[in-house]
């Protein structure tokens, strides 16, 4: 990962000043990308060990199989504010747990219905489907989300509300 | 069971529009097995709805519950507290559950979370048919354990009509001809030559024909 600037010298004299910075450009997209053991991560750790530069904007989450992301952590990472998600599985026909992938894009599919309908928009959430090889296309794919999400802006729900909240589920029986 | 269905979240957020504090009421029984209004998917609409409030700068104080069975007084009572606190409730339980709510508390708008289907079966992961439309005079045994009144489109009681199939019904070709499953089963158990008797008119009478219907069993009855 590289910074988005290069590095600028700066004598070591000189006075320490922090230029003036116009809000809109402040502002840099949060994405995570929920990746599965077996590929997505493998992809996205030898995008690394290749030293393939991407976009810093990107958490990623290491999850056992895509099949184990719950709708419940997609939609509360957006409830808290967070701009797009990436969901990277194994390719269709390759899922370790056979069919994790293919939930996965199914209950993506519906997250995707519901942001459009809620009005967060369905192009926050995607999800990709990459070998433990195609570390290229694991950069690409990230790129292609931080461009994305650029154009759109920041999350409308972002730090509309204290990030605190998450939902209190109350249970008996 | 009775299955229901989710109501769209721009639905869901018209329900409640104007009240500030509201209580998602889950449903432990039917409405969990056939994934519309268990404890997950309250959480998921609740989610839906915070979000979507959000954006529309409407706060809304928004709490969770499921209970056991939204049809029985004797879970709601555990509603009691969680629903004192809030301007309105919204029911992720079939329409008897919504309905036994509002019953409950008189001065509080209960609200419908979901669409009730109907009685049927789960026929594979997430897909449920309809089997009975509880008529209150069940004449299963006489059409091989298929019933017609709620699987023929037509309600034939002396089928099947002149577009039935072999493989599906004249009206979906999604579904099956009832009256071809209830001919292959009666040759199944051996009962075919039931088919040569003219089934009369059903009587209605203890159907729907005049408002709600009750039950009542004294032999069960306290005091
Ligand atoms: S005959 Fe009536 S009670 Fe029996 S299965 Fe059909 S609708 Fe239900
Ligand atoms: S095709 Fe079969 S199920 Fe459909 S209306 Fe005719 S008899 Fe009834």
């Amino acid at each position: 990962m590289t910074p988005s600037a290069p590095p600028v010298a700066v004598p070591m004299t000189a006075p320490v000043t922090t230029p003036p910075v116009a809000p809109s450009t402040l502002w840099e997209p949060e994405i995570i990308a929920f990746c599965c053991n077996y590929c997505a991560y493998a992809a996205a750790d030898l995008a690394g060990s290749k030293r393939m530069q991407y976009p810093v904007n990107v958490r990623i989450i290491h999850a056992p199989c895509t099949g184990k992301i719950e709708m419940e952590h997609i939609l509360d990472a957006f409830l808290k504010g967070i701009d797009g998600i990436l969901v990277a599985g194994c390719l269709e026909g390759g899922c370790h747990f056979l069919e994790g992938n293919l939930r996965a894009r199914k209950r993506t599919d519906r997250i995707r219905e519901m942001l459009a309908e809620i009005g967060v928009g369905d192009e926050r959430l995607k999800m990709v489907n990459l070998s433990a090889a195609m570390a290229p296309t694991f950069v690409e794919s990230v790129q292609q989300m931080v461009d994305t999400v650029k154009a759109l802006g920041p999350s409308p729900l972002k730090e509309s509300e204290p990030r605190e909240e998450s939902q209190h589920l109350e249970s008996e029986g | 069971m009775i299955v229901a269905s989710p109501k769209s979240i721009t639905e869901l957020k018209n329900l409640i529009a104007g009240h500030k504090k509201v209580l998602f009421v889950g449903c432990g029984t039917c409405v969990t097995v056939c994934l519309a209004g268990g404890e997950r998917e309250v959480g998921l609409a609740s989610y839906a709805i915070r979000m979507a409030r959000r954006l529309a700068d409407e706060p809304l104080e928004l709490s969770q519950q499921t209970i056991e069975r939204q049809c029985e007084n004797e879970f709601i009572k555990d509603l009691a507290e969680a629903a004192a606190k809030v301007d309105a409730v919204v029911s992720f339980g079939c329409g008897v559950g919504g309905q036994t709510i509002a019953e409950r508390f008189p001065d509080k708008p209960v609200y419908a979370g979901l669409n009730t289907q109907f009685m049927g079966t789960l026929e594979e992961q997430a897909v449920w048919t309809e089997k009975c439309l509880g008529c209150g005079d069940c004449m299963l045994a006489l059409f091989g354990g298929v019933c017609p009144v709620t699987r023929c489109a037509k309600r034939l009681l002396n089928g099947p009509c002149g577009g039935s199939t072999e493989t599906h019904c004249e009206v979906d070709e999604d579904r099956p001809c009832a009256w071809q499953l209830i001919y292959t089963r009666l040759k199944g158990i051996e009962q075919l030559d039931r088919l040569d008797e003219v089934v009369p008119p059903k009587d209605w009478a203890p159907s729907w024909h005049a408002g709600a219907r009750k039950v009542v069993r004294k032999e069960h009855r306290v005091g």
